[in-house]
């Protein structure tokens, strides 16, 4: 194997244990937040700076690939996808930091746990995680062919966001005391549905990484 | 328009090219590319006939320029070579002054009003983008200058008897990159006037310079589209493992 191809399955590596990072971080900041669990909260902040240097690193690596070895066809769509997935998995990074921060901050879980089954919470991040994960394996075993099936996840994800906000303001309409917390909770809902659209925005770079199409905004 | 149909050219028993096909449109950048011994210097020459003096070679198909085959008897070598110029890899000036070295061509066509060659002469050092830096000592030798002006003196002499079509066979491998940078900067300029075809064995000249490139292995033409497109997204298999460094 040639030493740039060497190059590329390294930061591919660093992509794969960010990747990996960010999905723990997810899957912890649901456990927090339905757990209402302060250390697990907190251990989700803390890890969130080694997230943000697994973007500065590959944004390096990735800069000096592109300089160094001018990479064209497969090898720079795989280069400009790796630098939009790193970049990606940092903003739902930060929204797993968020939802953390949440826990910690907001004093709002009696209003989560009251609310329970009808907000769907544990739902929405479970979809979430699968897109994460599914997206993974699609770039591990190089195919796409289950990129419909992951971006159909996102209108799931949409869906149960409009319901939990409706479910939401219902509430609120009797429940005015709750009000700040409501709106805090509308915050935390819609970083998981933001979360979807960056999941889908992954498949998107998988897709333009392996079939060379470009499904940017192809649905808006 | 540069055509080809069919192009089959052996050296002998050697079949250099094989089954050629291609359409290049007037006034754009086309650049070929591929492996050392995969025809396309030899693709390049036949559109000039340089082919011709080597001996024990043999062409089928056509060759066709604005629709007229060039390999045709009544064609003559000299006519078509006043539409088709030519500049080589390693910088081939006369021992002549840089006016000289510009105006030997007019002067060989028979050309003898001087208002006329000093006008074309000086145009042919504009548009090689040389005329500024030798302006000033146009009775010095050519020999004078450096590598990367000695080749775009021999491109404004390559111009001055106003061509349509230019071939060049890889003319900034044997220059320092600040050279290079100005032919390639010229060749894009040049596509407003002319009808370029250029072999290079850099790719990423071929990616900056060409508005299309083909792709030439063991005598085939594999692959000939957009250049951004096939450095973005090649169709063949092939292609993408030679410009990507995985070939062989």
């Amino acid at each position: 194997m040639k030493h740039t191809e060497k190059e590329l399955i390294n930061i591919r590596d660093e992509v794969n244990q960010m990747w990996l990072l960010v999905m723990s971080q997810l899957e912890k900041s649901k456990e927090a937040l339905l757990r209402n669990d302060i250390e697990l909260a907190r251990e989700v902040i803390s890890r969130e700076k080694r997230v943000n240097t697994f973007e500065l690193k590959i944004d390096s690596d990735c800069e000096n690939y592109i300089a160094l070895y001018n990479p064209v066809a497969i090898d720079l769509r795989l280069i400009l996808s790796l630098i939009r997935i790193g970049s990606t998995l940092e903003r739902i990074g930060d929204f797993a930091e968020g939802i953390a921060r949440h826990v910690i901050e907001d004093d709002c879980i009696p209003l989560t746990e009251k609310l329970g089954e009808e907000l769907q919470l544990k739902r929405m991040f479970d979809t979430l995680i699968t897109m994460l994960s599914d997206s993974y394996a699609a770039l591990e075993k190089e195919e796409t062919k289950l990129s419909g099936k992951i971006l159909g996840y996102d209108e799931i994800v949409d869906e149960l966001y409009h319901k939990a906000i409706q479910v939401l303001a219902i509430y609120l309409q009797d429940n005015t005391a709750d009000i700040e917390c409501g709106l805090k909770t509308m915050i935390l809902i819609r970083k998981l549905e933001r979360i979807g659209d960056h999941c889908s925005n992954i498949v998107e770079e998988i897709v333009f990484y392996l079939d060379a199409k470009v499904l940017k905004h192809a649905y808006t | 328009m540069i055509e080809a149909k069919q192009v089959n050219f052996y050296y002998g028993d050697f079949q250099a090219l094989k089954d050629i096909n291609m359409r290049i449109e007037p006034h754009t950048v086309t650049a070929f590319i591929g492996p050392s011994g995969c025809g396309k210097s030899t693709f390049l020459r036949l559109f000039n006939r340089m082919n011709d003096l080597i001996p024990g070679t043999h062409l089928t198909g056509e060759c066709l320029i604005d629709g007229e085959d060039i390999y045709h008897k009544s064609v003559e070598i000299d006519a078509l070579r006043k539409k088709v110029g030519m500049v080589f890899q390693k910088p081939n000036p006369f021992p002549k002054t840089i006016f000289e070295n510009v105006a030997y061509g007019l002067r060989v066509n028979g050309i003898g009003d001087r208002k006329y060659i000093n006008r074309r002469v000086e145009e042919s050092l504009r548009d090689a983008a040389l005329w500024d830096e030798v302006k000033d000592k146009l009775k010095k030798s050519a020999f004078e200058l450096s590598g990367g002006q000695q080749q775009r003196l021999c491109i404004a002499r390559a111009l001055a008897i106003s061509p349509s079509i230019l071939l060049m066979d890889e003319p900034a491998s044997a220059l320092d990159p600040v050279s290079t940078s100005k032919i390639e900067e010229l060749i894009y300029h040049l596509k407003k006037d002319y009808t370029l075809v250029i072999v290079t064995h850099n790719m990423q000249q071929a990616a900056r310079v060409s508005d299309k490139t083909g792709f030439f292995m063991l005598g085939e033409l594999i692959e000939f589209s957009e250049t951004r497109k096939m450095f973005l997204n090649p169709e063949k298999e092939q292609t993408q493992n030679y410009i990507t460094g995985r070939f062989g």
